[in-house]
């Protein structure tokens, strides 16, 4: 039942938060700074989780299929194949959503418990598209930049490991990136990349726009937004792979 | 001038305003007293439109404000500015932009005249110099002046002020008391203050309603306080020190 009473109440969030903005100007500024905030904030631990990610997938998937019936530039394919498809989409966007969502709804959460949305509501300004709008359509364009350069990272992670720990040469890790490529793998990484970035940052600011209380239940609300976002992301995660993968 | 009639609201079994009804009048320091927890804010957040009650009527100069859909609602807004209890100054904005946020959503100003007004503004409540520095970097006193800038940058009509001493000192208590009647006078605004600082009363009020236990206990003006005869209205400032 509480289920049902608070996807209602995100789906009317949503309602007002893709009302007409006040000023388009301010919303744009707003755009600005959301997106540095969001895509150049989480530059490093994105660089950091998608470089290592790929090494060990090499690793891993090389310590499966040593063997002289399995030809090398397999471990090159599986790397590119399950960092695409899964890792990279999917980890990546577990990750911000506990750096974005937390912080998205802890700052929203903030305004709402000190009275600065109640300001918003007086001066006659929507507050939820006034502090959710920017948010969201920042990290719909940020978020999948970022996925698209963590795939590319944990490809050349996967490469720098599988080399060093001499279980395959580049030529051969190479050579399984390319072998049998399908466009359309891009396209699956990219739809679920755009899906969870609404996600993220749609259900982190409903958790921190719903906060009423004090620093206490701000707190709560950022671990909602993390807790929901994440279980979201592996919900519609399933259902982005049925139908895309198996149609 | 606004009216309030017959308000009550409800918070589940809870009976906050009880048929509560008052005027408030224009150009004048409009005090709602009463104890914590009596219903005052809640009466001035159905006022603002931030609750709605389950009966009676707010008028804003004849416009019943609760019969409004969103949008007339949104037009009324405009002409009300509000001085928080917290101030609500947005943190991730310094005192410039602060002011300049309402100019910036509702006016076509160019920045130039955004700016100017700002200034005239600030300097209206004697805090310059300050524009660049974030609310976090400044007291108590000077976030109220800035809440009191931003709540005149659009000239208002109406007035709210939610506890304008809260934390305050009682030097800078004064100066922004003051700076309220000063301002309500100047513009000739309806100000309507809620408040339990019966100090500020006798210094600047002109009309008083005392909300005691979610009703009107009474209601005139200051002259009148010690005549009043009402008994709760004189415990709460006899325990005042008045």
């Amino acid at each position: 039942m509480r289920f049902f009473q608070h996807f209602g109440g995100y789906i009317l969030f949503l309602s007002t938060v893709f009302s007409k903005p006040e000023k388009w100007k301010i919303l744009w500024k707003q755009i600005i700074i959301e997106a540095n905030n969001i895509g150049v904030g989480s530059f490093n631990i994105i660089s950091l989780i998608s470089g290592f990610t790929g090494a060990v997938s090499t690793i891993q998937i090389g310590y499966q299929l040593v063997s002289g019936l399995v030809p090398e530039y397999l471990i090159g394919r599986i790397v590119r194949d399950s960092n695409i498809l899964e890792f990279s989409p999917t980890i990546t966007c577990l990750v911000l959503a506990g750096k974005v969502g937390s912080n998205i709804s802890s700052e929203i959460g903030t305004m709402k418990v000190t009275e600065q949305v109640d300001a918003l509501e007086i001066m006659g300004v929507n507050s939820s598209s006034y502090v959710a709008l920017a948010k969201i359509i920042a990290g719909f364009f940020t978020i999948p930049a970022l996925v698209v350069y963590a795939m590319m990272l944990s490809l050349l992670g996967g490469a720098v490991s599988g080399h060093l720990s001499g279980i395959i040469s580049v030529d051969f890790f190479v050579k399984g990136l390319r072998s049998d490529f399908e466009t359309y793998s891009v396209i699956f990484c990219m739809v679920k990349a755009f899906t969870f970035a609404f996600l993220i940052t749609s259900v982190s600011s409903y958790q921190g726009y719903r906060t009423e209380g004090g620093a206490l239940e701000v707190g709560e609300s950022s671990t909602k937004a993390v807790v929901y976002s994440c279980m979201a992301i592996i919900f519609f995660d399933y259902i982005i792979s049925q139908l895309m993968l198996f149609r | 001038m606004i009216e309030v009639r017959n308000i009550n609201k409800t918070f589940g079994e809870k009976h906050v305003l009880k048929n509560i009804s008052a005027s408030f009048e224009k150009g004048k320091c409009n005090f709602i007293i009463g104890a914590s927890g009596g219903g005052k804010s809640v009466l001035m957040k159905c006022m603002v439109g931030l609750l709605t009650p389950e009966s009676g009527e707010i008028t804003f100069d004849k416009r019943d404000f609760v019969s409004m859909d969103y949008y007339q609602k949104k037009e009324v807004r405009k002409e009300i500015g509000m001085l928080f209890q917290g101030t609500a100054l947005f943190d991730s904005l310094n005192v410039e932009d602060n002011v300049a946020f309402p100019l910036r959503m509702f006016t076509d100003w160019s920045e130039e005249q955004i700016i100017e007004r700002v200034n005239f503004c600030l300097s209206r409540v004697n805090l310059t110099n300050s524009n660049k520095l974030f609310p976090s970097n400044i007291s108590g006193g000077q976030k109220k002046r800035v809440g009191i800038a931003r709540a005149i940058a659009l000239q208002p009509k109406y007035l709210f002020c939610d506890e304008p001493n809260s934390g305050l000192d009682p030097l800078t208590s004064r100066v922004i008391d003051y700076l309220i009647k000063e301002i309500t006078e100047e513009y000739d605004i309806t100000t309507i203050i809620n408040t339990h600082d019966m100090k500020s009363l006798f210094e600047i009020g002109d009309n008083i309603a005392f909300i005691y236990q979610g009703q009107k206990w009474w209601e005139g003006n200051k002259e009148r306080i010690r005549d009043s005869g009402n008994e709760e209205f004189l415990t709460f400032m006899k325990a005042s020190e008045f």
